[in-house]
Order: structure tokens, then sequence, then C-alpha cells
């Protein structure tokens, strides 16, 4: 079920109501002229792009195209990778992120799901109460109500609802998924980043989260990298293809998938010539 | 003729591979022989005289006779007291190493160091202590100076055993916590620390051991062949089983043959109780593995 208002996605109509909306939505994160460099390697250069706030933003391109880097520079993960350089200028909500004192806090804000599921080597309960109880939070009752609606939110409650206390690392790949879904929810973010969720996920589960991604884009901002075009087309409002280090391209999902590219690469990619 | 036939190769390669198997297996039997042998002379000429009285009462008749509790109680006075100070250094070094420096060459000089501490013959060790412990520190010949002699001597042991189980928490779990807005500490209390205490504990255990039975480091710092009371603090003097051993054996006349064997299997057996805790104590760990 795709979002009401979806299949008025283009650019051909300006007078859309997506149009409307996509343009009213305030910014969410500019980033301007980005380059990320590994030692002498540079891994992406010049990236300029906008995301809107409560806008799901797609992510596709192949291997070592930079996405996974672009996420990983947005929480200032770099300080905690080696040799990883960045310049350039990324705002969020409007912030210069080199400039935020509470680093901690602008990670927590962002909800972050990696591509194999690592479910912490503690409780179901506590990977879920974890990112309260790092931010000071010991009321069991209050922690209580939290993990229940970020499961609840990841759909996993009725799964795990009678097993809170045994490991959340014994639960299957799937459902480790989901937990790291709902210990990201946990963090209340208003920006959510997925990087290949659906890697290490059976298409059922797959399809769960992509209806989760649906809901939650009510209340947050979706960085959605893939390596699924199709997937892109089914959640993305706009979709940027990244490729070598080099954003080639960023158009509204629906015109990139009927034929609107600017740039044959991109073409190229989405019918499957290359990547 | 059918693919499976074995031919001349086959035959040759199960030749050899019978061969490497028996191999091994004798080294590995070789490896287990001097233990087994050193048990049994111990236990057959000393086990007699190893009683709960000859545990607790002092040495008689210049040491001929009697007990050996002074020194029984100094060995675990100073396997104590070293712990307390190698412990919390060891600990702390290896979180530093492995949690929070970058591979810089003043962190691989320090690598070097700790490896090369390692390798220090224990004489050496013990020459250090005298003139840094009992001489420039003040401590005197003392148990604070044997103990922190032989906690230098086993640091290496302590950061090393430390840091390899802290290295063996998968990296994925802490970028998950840091991802979340966890601080390194956060991350190393409420992820890292836990998983890895078991290593921990089998690295401060096997420190225990090897602590126990060393002699030369303590033989100058704070160990003495005789004294007829009890230490009253870390400041005083003390007995111990290690030097115990030495001095009956080699130093005074007259001492039954049973003595020093049974001192031995003392020693030997605090030692094996240790390794055995150790081995427990981490299979029981294991068992409550967390991924």
């Amino acid at each position: 079920m795709v979002v009401a208002d979806s299949n008025v996605r283009t650019l051909s109509d300006p007078e859309s109501t997506w149009h409307q909306r996509f343009h009213s939505s305030p910014m969410k994160i500019e980033v301007n002229d980005l380059t990320i460099r590994y030692g002498d390697t540079t891994i992406l250069s010049g990236v300029n792009l906008n995301i809107r706030k409560n806008e799901i933003f797609g992510i596709i391109g192949p291997a070592n195209s930079g996405k996974t880097s672009l996420l990983k520079a947005l929480n200032r993960m770099d300080e905690f990778t080696p040799g990883m350089k960045v310049t350039g200028d990324i705002r969020v909500n409007g912030l210069d992120i080199r400039h935020v004192k509470n680093v901690y806090g602008l990670r927590r804000s962002i909800g972050v799901v990696f591509p194999l599921p690592v479910g912490l080597p503690l409780t179901v309960f506590e990977n879920v109460a974890l990112a309260p109880r790092l931010g000071g939070m010991n009321n069991r009752a209050e922690l209580n109500i939290i993990v229940e609606r970020c499961l609840r939110r990841a759909a996993l409650w009725d799964e795990v609802k009678d097993r809170l206390n045994s490991l959340g690392s014994l639960l299957s790949g799937g459902q480790q998924q989901r937990l790291t879904i709902a210990r990201a929810l946990s963090q209340e973010p208003d920006l959510l980043m997925l990087d290949e969720f659906s890697i290490a996920v059976d298409p059922v589960t797959t399809m769960r989260i992509e209806d989760i991604l649906k809901e939650l884009r009510k209340e947050m901002t979706i960085i959605l990298v893939t390596n699924l075009v199709q997937q892109a087309r089914r959640l993305a409002d706009r979709t940027a293809f990244f490729l070598n280090g080099e954003c080639v391209e960023i158009g509204v999902t629906e015109c990139l998938f009927t034929g609107q590219v600017q740039d044959q690469r991109t073409q190229d990619y989405l019918s499957g010539r290359f990547g | 003729m059918h693919h499976f036939a074995t031919t001349g190769i086959n035959q040759r390669n199960s030749r050899t591979q019978e061969l490497f198997r028996l191999l091994f297996m004798m080294m590995t039997v070789l490896l287990v022989l001097p233990v087994l042998i050193i048990m049994v002379t111990l236990i057959y000429k000393g086990g007699a005289i190893v009683t709960l009285d000859f545990l607790l009462s002092n040495p008689l008749d210049g040491m001929t006779a009697g007990g050996i509790f002074p020194a029984l109680f100094g060995t675990i006075g100073l396997v104590t007291v070293a712990l307390l100070v190698s412990v919390p250094i060891g600990v702390a070094a290896a979180i530093y190493l492995s949690e929070y420096a970058s591979d810089t060459w003043l962190t691989r000089l320090i690598n070097l160091a700790i490896i090369n501490l390692a390798g220090v013959p224990s004489i050496v060790h013990a020459l250090f202590g005298v003139g840094a412990f009992v001489i420039f520190f003040r401590f005197g010949t003392s148990i604070l100076a044997a103990s922190c002699t032989l906690a230098v001597m086993t640091l290496p042991v302590v950061i090393v055993a430390t840091r390899e189980s802290l290295q063996s928490v998968p990296m994925a779990f802490r970028e998950a916590c840091w991802n979340m807005g966890a601080t390194r500490w956060q991350t190393i209390r409420r992820i890292v620390l836990p998983n890895a205490i078991s290593g921990i504990l089998t690295g401060v255990i096997l420190e225990v051991s090897r602590t126990a039975g060393e002699t030369a480091p303590i033989m100058f710092t704070g160990a003495v062949f005789f004294t007829p009371f009890l230490p009253q603090s870390v400041f005083d003097q003390t007995m111990a089983l290690s030097l115990h051993l030495f001095v009956l054996s080699t130093q005074v006349p007259g001492v039954s043959e049973a003595l020093p064997y049974g001192v031995a299997l003392v020693l030997i057996s605090i030692v094996l109780l240790m390794n055995s805790a150790s081995i427990g104590f981490r299979m029981y760990l294991r068992g409550q593995k967390k991924w």
C-alpha cells in the first residue's frame, strides 16, 4: 500500500499536492560540497543535497559509491572512524553539525539501522531501554512504557512480549532487524537512517519493515540507503543516485523510474545495465 | 572403472595423514608427562607430612621441623597486595589501549614496551624492585616493595589478557552504541566490559598463579628466610613459600627429606587450584556468553 498521494508525484504537474507539501516542508538536512576522504582515497566528492522534513529520501548506487560514508558524516561518526576526513558543510535543522557542541545529543536525534542486524548482548528489553538509560532515565515504569511503544511501532511486540528477558542476540535475523528499529525509535529520533536494512532479512520481513517506514514518515524524516532500486521506488519521495563517490543525480523517484532522467548513467543503473 | 577407486596416491595420503596424527598425539602426551611425574613424586615423597597442622603451625628447630604457616600466610599476603596494585593499573591501561588509543607511533611504542616487559628475566625485575621500591620510594624491604615488584613483573599478563578479551567483543556492538549517542565510557561500561569480564578474570587468576611461585623478585625486596613473627603491616618483611622451599633445599642442614617435598606440594597445589578455578570460571562464563 503506497502513500495515498504518491501517484501524483510527478515533475510534470507542479501544482500537485505532493509538490505543494514538499515545497512547504522545511529543510531537514542541507549538504553542501561534501567531500569524504580515507587517507589518500576520496570516497565521496562534492556532494550537494537537501532533504526536506518528513521526506523519505532514497539513496541508490552500487557498492563503494560512498552511500554509507555519507550517513556516517551526517551523525559525525567520522570521529570514531580512523582516517576518515570530512570537509564541506552539513546542516541538520539549519545547524552546522561541525559546530554542534552536544554531539551525543545530535546522534541521539538520529536513529541508525545497519545492514546486518546488531542485537546487543542484552535482553530484548534492555536493547530497547538502552538509549533512554544512556539519557539518564532509570524509572522502570516509564521504561516499560517506552519499550512497549517502540516494540509495537517496530511490529515486534507480539512476537517478543513473552520473552522480553531473553537475549536480543538470540532472536532471528528478521526479528533482530526490527529490534534495531525499535532501539533506534527509543532514541525518539526525528531522522531515521537505514543502511541497506533488507540485506539480511527475508522478503516478508522486508515488506513489514517497509510498511513500518510508511507509518513512521508521518513523524520523522527517513534516509533510505538501498541496493534494491525497486525498494527506493516503493518508498522514496525523491531518490539520489550515487556512483563512484559522486552524486550523479537527484530526482523525484517517480520521474526517475519513468525515464525522466538527466544523466544516462542513472538510466543505465535503473534499467539494470550495470551495478 | 568407477570414479571412487583407491589409487596409489590415495593410499600414500592416508598413510601420511595417520603418521602425522600419531606424531601430534605423541607430542601432546609428552606435554602432560612432566606434570604427571612432578605431581606423583611430590605426593609420594611429601604427601604424608602435608596435614592441616603442617599448614597452620610455625617452623621449629631452625626450620628443620614444624609447619609452614608464616610462609603460607606471607605468600597469600604478597599475592593479594600484588593484585591490588597490578589489576587496577593493568586493566585501566588495557582499556586505554584497546578502546581509546588510536594507532600512532606512541601506542605502538607502548605495546612494544609491554611485550618487552613480559620478556625481562625475573632477576632483573628483582634488582629493579630494589632500586625503585626499596630504595627510591623508601618502602624498605617489605611486603609492599615485594608486591610492587611482582606487580610490575605480571602487568604484561594482565594487560595482554584484558586487551585480548576487550577486543574479542565485536566492533559492531560499539558502533551501534556510539550511533545511539553513547560516549566511549558509556559504551565500555554497559557493553564492552560486561562481555569481556570473563577473559579479564582469567588473566588475573593466571597472574595469581604465576605470582605465587616467583622467588627471585621477592628475595631482595621483602621476603626473608625466617621471621618468628607474622607481618603486622605491608611495611613488614615476611616469609614466603617459594623462598622457604629454596632455603630448605639449599641453605639449611639437617632437613628431613619429606619437608621440602611437602612445601613444594603445597605451592604447586595453590597454583593448580588457581588454574583450575580459572578454567572452571571461564567455562561457566562461556556458558553465559551472549552472542
